[in-house]
């Protein structure tokens, strides 16, 4: 982006509800069922049929609000926002517009510049989800398993300043809501949307540009391309002379673009109604401190708090609750062991590969893996055999420890065992004792691994070393 | 031994002692109702469908109950019909219109499945005003339905066909629904009684919505006491209707005491007919003369009451309506190579006049700019006239006043602009403040034709609505 622009960007992010049920009947939520098995009179919207409010749904739009810093409304309402789409079986979708259940939060990220950047969040409301029109041929069919599918938006301000820093807000919010429980967050699903709204102006102007409304972007990679084109493309503009237009454009994954939808002009009006089937959602104090107290520890802090309890790396510690369910993994370990921070080292330097992401699953407990760190800590076995350990347990739920007593794994430390392998060494490669004490140092590597081998990898390598290099330095004496 | 077409205009409460004393069983009384439809409907046309296998099926299974001692209560065995918009599982559901044809409801209203267990027999369903927009009965996609009493005029509506039914012996009750007036103006215009009780006691699940925050769901019966009994049957929360409420209604002790009259004057309205005037001036005298207080009371707002009740009805109207799209169900238009021409279509064929114009004007009322003007501006009056109606109610124990300012007028002809100004002031007040009110024959003029009117309570006041309207009927001539 040329310096003398920068970007305005605020994000609308639809998320879906873990609820059980749908935000207004029974049916179930879960995903990927036959078309239109998950449907009732209710969100097929027939004849008589009214909506009522699955009260969790309002629950974990609080939680959310309150894990954003969220005011939340004593009283909100409901209204139709009202259009005609084969997807939409009432011809109107119950959402909030004239109040939202939450206002005023905001989420802290890392700007591009490194520093900290307070993204406000102007609202978050409920709505239901639309169902999903199918092409084939020349027919459109209509799956409405996602009809009422509870949803909450949250509309961030225009506080973004670019890509990085928009994909870094989406990151961090995606991980509250995760932590929350309030949605699975899986784009590819579609259980996480994200809606950009953009413009540029002149570095240190006060006033908006223009701005483009970018829909539906599927992954954070997208959102992070979407809004390099879309700046680029409106400096274009101005600097060919010529306004930005208000339209909504959608990202064409395949070509790199931003394209027009519709211009905003002969946009729709929604005609709002107040939605006269359902009653005011009403929120107490004590149902808002009892949803508070749901909240756990939220990534950002959790992060803090491992790196300072557990003295690990700020990006160790930002690696671990990236993702839903790791950082429990591992402090359910850390409570096991007096070696953390080689429990940290193994989960994510050997065996974060072998474990499953979003939900994180690991294929060992975490009590094995804390036996490991133990072992290694206590340096009952040496990382050698810690690795083959662990590649065992990968497929294998087996105590470390046990195995390697059972199997005679342990690491010998004993200064006499080791020393006749040192001995030893010392007689069978006299080239390699000789090229040390000339001065290629490299040479105890060959002699190290001798003494490891004698010791079919049993030897401690820190006291083979020290034996080996006491013993080079004594000169001929002992041998 | 009675004839069998007295025996038609039983009330629900007699042939619920005939069925329990032997006098006839419920088949046998199915029978006779069925007969009485096949005889009377095709002149009436109060039925869109009767359901006569099921209704005999039903019945049958009503007398092995009572033979076996199961008997269900009051309700068991007693025949009834049901206005076309409310859903019962396996049955067409038109609203009277035809952009609903051939569609079949998966499921019973609440109200039905109340009515089911209590062992009510469903006879079938009856005309009405496209989507419960009319008031004469002439706006059905099906047909006009004549009143019994003279086929020359209206029946009145939207619940025409239910009103025709119970006052031409074709049921022992009906249910409709009252968004403005819609069962009591009827009922008036057929001498028998409509209740549309407190908003919210009666589940509206099942009901096609026409305006959600003013529909209810309404009883026509021959007497009071059926209305009071139904209602103790249907009432109660209902967990698929989040604005039903808990029925709590009040000691009619009140009434041991002295009855609070107010008389809602229609000083300089015009539209009221003389003999209309004339039965709401005895029926004032037959109160107090069993020991009532009448004071002269207004109704507030009025010019601005009407005018929200027409806006917020069409535009809440106008969006319960857009499911009717031909998209999933009901009629779709042969002309539908696009999806807007689907749309327009299916719409433009399947919807009938009057119902396109209150969607016209709905929509209009909610477009940027009118709907700050009109739309918000009615919820805010609907507030204030809520509640001053909530307060005068509570001055007094029951409102009196005409439940429509004309007999039933004729076929094809349209009231005056002053009658239909009235007609409205009549019955929305109640619907606007979520009052109950109460359609009370009271003889009939010169014509032959019935002539009514029309109690109003507090809320959850039926009881009293109930009590002063067995006063007013003792003593009439039936």
């Amino acid at each position: 982006m040329r310096s003398d622009y920068e970007a305005v960007i605020g994000l609308e992010v639809h998320a879906e509800l873990k609820t059980a049920t749908k935000i207004f009947c029974a049916c179930p939520t879960s995903f990927g069922a036959p078309p239109n098995t998950h449907c009732c009179p209710v969100c097929l919207g027939l004849p008589g049929t009214l909506p009522v409010l699955n009260r969790r749904a309002v629950e974990l739009a609080v939680i959310a609000g309150l894990a954003l810093d969220c005011e939340i409304a004593a009283l909100s309402r409901t209204d139709r926002k009202q259009y005609f789409y084969p997807d939409l079986p009432k011809g109107y979708q119950i959402s909030q517009a004239e109040t939202s259940i939450c206002r005023n939060g905001h989420l802290t990220v890392t700007a591009e510049d490194g520093a900290a950047r307070c993204v406000g969040i102007e609202r978050i409301h409920i709505e239901e989800d639309a169902g999903k029109l199918v092409h084939e041929g020349n027919e459109t069919l209509v799956d409405c398993n996602r009809c009422g599918v509870p949803l909450i938006e949250i509309v961030s301000r225009p506080d973004l300043r670019g890509g990085a820093e928009a994909t870094a807000y989406l990151k961090a919010l995606r991980e509250i809501l995760l932590a929350c429980g309030v949605s699975d967050c899986r784009m590819q699903e579609g259980s996480l949307r994200c809606d950009v709204n953009i413009s540029v102006r002149r570095s240190g102007e006060e006033t908006f540009g223009v701005r483009t409304e970018i829909k539906n972007i599927n992954s954070f990679a997208f959102v992070e391309k979407a809004i390099a084109y879309e700046t680029a493309r409106q400096i274009g503009v101005i600097e060919n002379g010529g306004a930005v237009v208000a339209e909504t454009r959608r990202y064409d994954e395949a070509r790199g673009e931003t394209v027009r939808m519709r211009v905003k002009e002969t946009a729709e009006d929604y005609r709002y109604l107040a939605e006269p089937d359902m009653l005011p959602i009403r929120l107490t104090d004590s149902d808002i401190a009892r949803l508070r107290a749901q909240i756990p520890e939220l990534p950002s802090a959790r992060a803090e708090r491992l790196e300072r309890e557990y003295g690990m790396t700020a990006e160790n510690a930002r690696i671990l609750v990236s993702e839903l369910g790791m950082a429990d993994y591992f402090e359910a370990g850390a409570k096991r062991t007096q070696y953390p921070k080689l429990l940290v080292n193994l989960l994510l330097s050997e065996l974060l590969r072998h474990c499953e992401a979003d939900p994180f699953v690991s294929p060992i407990r975490s009590e094995a893996l804390a036996e490991l760190a133990d072992l290694l800590g206590e340096r009952t076995v040496n990382s050698a055999t810690g690795k083959k350990l662990l590649s065992r347990m990968l497929t294998e739920d087996i105590s470390p420890r046990k195995v390697a007593y059972d199997e005679g794994l342990t690491q010998i430390t004993d200064a006499e065992t080791i020393g006749a392998w040192v001995d030893a060494t010392l007689t069978e490669l006299p080239r390699a004792v000789e090229d040390y004490r000339s001065g290629k140092s490299a040479a105890i590597k060959s002699l190290q691994g001798r003494v490891m081998a004698m010791s079919r990898g049993r030897a401690d390598p820190i006291i083979c070393e020290q034996l080996l290099l006491e013993k080079l330095k004594s000169g001929d004496k002992t041998i | 031994m009675m004839t069998v077409e007295k025996v038609l205009f039983r009330s629900v409460a007699e042939h619920a002692a005939a069925l329990a004393a032997g006098e006839y069983t419920a088949v046998r009384l199915t029978r006779a109702y069925l007969e009485r439809i096949q005889e009377r409907n095709g002149e009436i046309n109060a039925y869109l469908y009767v359901d006569g296998a099921g209704a005999l099926a039903a019945a049958e299974e009503s007398d092995v109950r009572r033979l076996r001692g199961e008997c269900r209560g009051v309700l068991d065995g007693i025949p009834y019909a049901l206005k076309d918009n409310f859903a019962a599982k396996g049955l067409p559901m038109t609203c009277g219109s035809k952009i609903l044809g051939g569609y079949v409801s998966p499921y019973d209203a609440t109200v039905v499945a109340r009515l089911k267990a209590s062992g009510a027999i469903l006879l079938g369903k009856n005309n009405m005003d496209e989507f419960a927009m009319g008031s004469s009965g002439e706006y059905s996609a099906y047909g006009v339905t004549k009143n019994p009493y003279d086929r020359t005029r209206v029946v009145g509506g939207s619940s025409s066909g239910s009103a025709a039914t119970v006052a031409d012996g074709m049921a022992a009750f009906a249910l409709g629904s009252d968004t403005g007036g819609s069962v009591r103006q009827p009922a008036a215009f057929c001498g028998v009684y409509g209740l549309k009780p407190t908003y919210g006691v009666l589940s509206r699940y099942g009901l096609a919505s026409m305006a959600s925050s003013l529909d209810c769901v309404g009883i026509l019966a021959r007497t009071a006491e059926d209305c009071g009994l139904l209602l103790d049957v249907l009432a109660g929360q209902d967990a698929h209707d989040a604005t039903s409420v808990v029925y709590a209604p009040k000691s009619v002790q009140a009434l041991d005491h002295v009855l609070r009259l107010g008389v809602i004057s229609f000083d300089g309205v015009g539209g009221i007919d003389e003999e209309i005037k004339a039965a709401s001036a005895r029926a004032v005298e037959r109160l107090t003369a069993c020991g009532a207080v009448a004071e002269t009371v207004e109704l507030p707002l009025p010019d601005e009451a009407l005018a929200a009740y027409t806006v917020l009805s069409s535009t809440e109207a106008a969006s319960n309506l857009a499911r009717y799209d031909g998209v999933r169900y009901g009629r779709r238009s042969a002309r539908s190579e696009t999806l807007s021409a689907l749309y327009e279509n299916s719409r433009g064929e399947g919807l009938g006049a009057e119902v396109k114009r209150r969607i016209l004007f709905g929509t209009d009322m909610l477009v940027r700019g009118n709907r700050e003007v009109y739309y918000l501006r009615a919820l805010r009056v609907r507030e204030a006239v809520r509640r001053q109606m909530e307060a005068l109610s509570e001055r007094y124990d029951v409102l009196i006043s005409p439940a429509a300012p004309t007999a039933a007028f004729g076929l094809g002809s349209t009231p005056s602009p002053d009658a239909l100004y009235c007609a409205d002031m009549c019955t929305v007040y109640a619907n606007l403040a979520g009052v109950p009110a109460l359609s009370v024959p009271f003889g009939v003029n010169a014509a032959g034709l019935p002539l009514a009117v029309q109690l109003t309570a507090r809320r959850c006041g039926e009881n009293l609505l109930l009590a002063a309207a067995r006063l007013l009927c003792d003593g009439e001539v039936k």
